[in-house]
């Protein structure tokens, strides 16, 4: 956190000599991507290297940018659900209710325990699927290539079947409602869930047994890519990349949304900010997770799974505008709707976590060098569906 | 956490001379905002950091809203005489008025440290053609420097003070701003001037044209 009185931002932008420069020797400027397979996805950095040391790092993207706020405003509330799915399309459910519960704050609409339990259930799935397919993506960046990522490739490929039993797609599930959601989980559905959870942290301790103290793994990652606290928390930085740092904040607890306080987790918090711990924290975000799946799981009410007062096609929320937002995979995924009485939003916000994450990239890469800049953009866990919209 | 009205009283206490409106929200929601005027927005944010009791030290969600101007219908009731010496008649009168156009850039202000927000600012443009200046507030929160940049590219408010402003989603060369409300897309994105066509008109002025070939005889 700023201490007060500190006058600006921390902006680090190293003032840097010119590119030709006959009397130190030129600069080397690489344009890495939009096609580089380290770069997940279309994006591109503009790296500026002095010998093999980045002294600047633009970020450029937009290559897949639709403009998906617009076509949100072009459409109804509900219209855009199966658009938040692609946004970041790892983690559909999650994006599904960030934007569910922001028309639900818009709207004035409460979904029933069930319902609540059932969202629960389905984000930590999702945290999940992501935290270790980050890893195994990480893991490839770091030149480990395959094995971990087709170890939790393995996993997601079971939690992704559950997906498609309740929602009839495995990736882009459209399955939250306002006040509620689509179908109901069924018994079998909970049985195989709850198999699959239990038998996660055996996959974890594998996992771990293969990376944690792998010592190249070590080498590479601790001590790169440094981040303060007080630069991650000014930066806007949330999720994993800001815990890491060492600043307990999920808004799981803070804002506790949905039913997360009757739940008994705990937020793991780093202490260095590097990559490593990046690393630890996802590991330990996913311990956690499967804690709260377990006691989901176990507690699940019976009733019904939609709000009676909500309305699935010709909503027309009040006058007004909220701001609803969530502790998504990546960090606080958030939605902010404007609405002038019509069937569409007036106005159609997306607040990307990966988007914002990505505003101190350069400042963890100065100093690196280009192989530490591809790990510590794989750290910071981005999907380009997200950035670009 | 202190109300709107509260945040707005302290704030006019601390720089007199200061336009800040506190903007109702009717929504449900109930997240009411500042409405800052653009001399003193800088350092109203800064203190808004800095403040002990507020400590609204991330800057969560930034984002632009277009406002076009929008034709508003009051109906008035005049009383008019009646020109014929009989009482005086209440008619209903029809005015139009404009409501101002102009471009709003909106930010959510939450506090780690204090665990409360949001805290919901707000600064507007004079118009949405020649005036559209707003204060940047990277140099106060470094999570404004990518989503201001992508309120300059889609809504084309230009931020002054911001250290990098810069398309951010379009390509450079792009000419409109495509978030506004009155934004008509092309009906071709891929055409481009290529120097295809020059190269054919001056073909054209190189060479005489070549005699048509002869019909085929049936």
């Amino acid at each position: 956190m700023l201490a007060s009185g500190s006058a600006a931002a921390p902006f680090s932008s190293a003032s840097v000599r010119p590119v030709h420069d006959e009397f130190h020797g030129d600069l080397l400027e690489v344009s890495m991507g939009p096609h580089h397979p380290s770069t997940h996805g279309v994006f591109r950095m503009m790296v500026t290297l002095d010998g093999e040391t980045i002294v600047r790092l633009k970020p450029v993207f937009g290559y897949l940018h639709r403009n998906h706020e617009k076509l949100g405003e072009n459409t109804t509330y509900l219209g855009s659900m199966p658009y938040t799915d692609r946004l970041d399309y790892l983690c559909s459910m999650t994006n599904n209710w960030a934007y569910a519960l922001a028309v639900e704050k818009l709207a004035g609409l409460v979904p029933p325990e069930r319902a609540e339990y059932i969202r629960i259930i389905l984000a930590e799935l999702t945290r999940l699927i992501n935290h270790s397919g980050l890893i195994g993506f990480l893991m490839q960046d770091t030149g480990c290539s395959g094995t971990p990522l087709m170890y939790a490739f393995r996993e997601r490929e079971k939690v992704l079947d559950l997906f498609e039993a309740l929602s009839g797609s495995r990736m882009m599930c459209n399955y939250q409602r306002f006040g509620g959601c689509r179908v109901d989980l069924t018994p079998a559905w909970v049985d195989s869930a709850r198999r699959l959870v239990d038998a996660f942290p055996r996959f974890l301790d594998e996992f771990e047994a293969l990376l944690t103290g792998n010592e190249i793994f070590m080498a590479r990652t601790q001590g790169v890519g440094r981040l303060s606290p007080e630069l991650a928390v000014n930066a806007g930085l949330t999720g994993p990349v800001l815990r890491a740092t060492g600043v307990g904040h999920d808004l799981r607890k803070v804002d506790a949304y949905g039913l997360y306080p009757r739940f008994d987790f705990r937020v793991p918090i780093g202490a260095h900010g590097d990559t490593y711990d990046r690393y630890m924290i996802r590991v330990l975000e996913m311990r956690e997770s499967v804690q709260i799946l377990q006691q989901a799981l176990r507690d699940l009410p019976a009733g019904p799974i939609m709000d009676p007062k909500a309305k699935l096609r010709g909503l027309r929320p009040k006058a007004g505008e909220a701001y609803g937002r969530i502790e998504g995979a990546k960090g606080e995924i958030g939605f902010f709707l404007i609405s002038d009485g019509s069937p569409n939003p007036y106005r159609y916000r997306i607040r990307p976590p990966s988007f914002i994450n990505l505003t101190v990239l350069e400042d963890l890469c100065l100093g690196h060098t280009v192989a530490d800049a591809v790990i510590i953009l794989g750290s910071i866990d981005i999907v380009l569906g997200e950035v670009d919209r | 956490m202190e109300t709107a009205e509260q945040i707005r009283d302290r704030l006019l206490a601390r720089f007199p001379g200061a336009e800040i409106t506190v903007v109702t929200n009717p929504g449900l929601s109930a997240q009411h905002s500042l409405l800052l005027g653009s001399p003193h927005a800088r350092a109203i944010a800064q203190f808004l950091r800095d403040d002990p009791t507020l400590r609204l030290d991330q800057c969560s969600n930034v984002t632009g809203v277009d406002w076009p101007e929008k034709e508003i219908i009051d109906t008035v009731k005049v009383t008019v005489p009646d020109p014929a010496g009989g009482p005086p008649k209440v008619i209903e009168q029809k005015n139009k008025r404009l409501t101002p156009a102009y471009l709003e850039v909106v930010y959510h202000l939450y506090s780690i440290a204090l665990r409360h927000g949001p805290v919901v600012i707000r600064t507007r443009t004079g118009n949405r053609s020649d005036q559209v200046d707003v204060p940047s507030l990277t140099p106060v929160w470094r999570s404004c420097e990518f989503q201001e940049r992508e309120v300059f590219d889609l809504f084309g408010v230009s931020f002054s003070g911001h250290p990098d402003l810069r398309r951010i989603l379009m390509w450079d060369g792009f000419k409109d701003y495509p978030m506004r409300k009155d934004y008509v897309d092309p009906d071709d994105y891929e055409w481009e001037p290529t120097p295809h066509d020059e190269v054919l008109a001056r073909a054209k002025v190189h060479y005489p044209a070549t005699p048509a070939a002869p019909e085929p005889k049936a």
